[in-house]
């Protein structure tokens, strides 16, 4: 199945992209996506203690599963205000 | 005009207000916070910020923080807006209306909700500074971190 990673702030600044498609095992977690995210590009595994992740734009947790079309979310700690 | 947004355009506080008064029920007090762009962070000469936002959830962590506060003090209405994209010194970066039967949970009600927008509403500003330009990094959103909320209410209290 396909999945679509959004990135923002520094994370997307190291992945030099906010927005990327990925085909993932159909029984992907958030966690598998992570995984595969930071083999290809290791500079994003300094955010793993760090940051937060999001399913279609709410937030959510790793071991969460992913289903074909998902929206999936990683969230540098934020600085709004 | 919606209770909460994530624009680009600047940030209008009257409209707020008026949106919040409309056939106010008899209410004593409106309280606002408005937070700007600071000329200097950290000792650094801030020349300008970059904020970005995802739009989708920072809507939706926006609406939880008007359902917490409203449900923290009954009676009080809450609206919140954040501006995102390029803001000069002394722009408004975002805008924070409270109205409320009392002066006490208006007041509390604006600090609780900036406390908590700086906890878990994903939006982020680069600074760009004399010198260089830095992504700057605050807490890890957890919206169900109760420790986090219960700190957030006692800075409004205190």
């Amino acid at each position: 199945m396909r999945v679509t990673v959004r990135l923002f702030a520094r994370l997307r600044d190291l992945a030099g992209a906010g927005e990327l498609v990925r085909e993932v095992p159909d029984a992907a977690t958030v966690q598998t996506v992570w995984t595969a995210l930071t083999s290809e590009m290791p500079s994003l595994a300094q955010y793993e203690g760090s940051m937060s992740v999001a399913v279609n734009a709410e937030y959510a947790r790793m071991a969460v599963a992913l289903h074909d079309g998902d929206e999936v979310a990683f969230l540098p700690p934020v600085s709004g205000g | 005009m919606p209770r909460v947004s994530v624009t680009a355009a600047p940030l209008e506080l009257d409209t707020l207000i008026r949106e919040l008064t409309t056939g106010a029920r008899g209410d004593g007090a409106v309280a606002t916070f408005t937070g700007l762009v600071r000329a200097q962070n950290q000792g650094r000469q801030v020349q300008f910020l970059e904020y970005e936002a995802y739009d989708a959830l920072a809507v939706r962590a926006l609406e939880r923080i008007v359902t917490e506060a409203e449900a923290q003090w009954p009676g009080t209405r809450l609206g919140l807006h954040h501006r995102t994209g390029r803001l000069d010194i002394g722009d408004a970066s975002i805008i924070i209306v409270a109205v409320s039967p009392h002066r006490p949970a208006g007041f509390a009600a604006c600090r609780y909700a900036i406390e908590r927008v700086k906890q878990i509403v994903p939006i982020w500003k680069r600074e760009y500074f004399d010198g260089g330009d830095v992504w700057l990094e605050g807490a890890t959103a957890d919206p169900d971190d109760e420790s986090a909320r219960q700190a957030a209410y006692k800075t409004a209290c205190a």
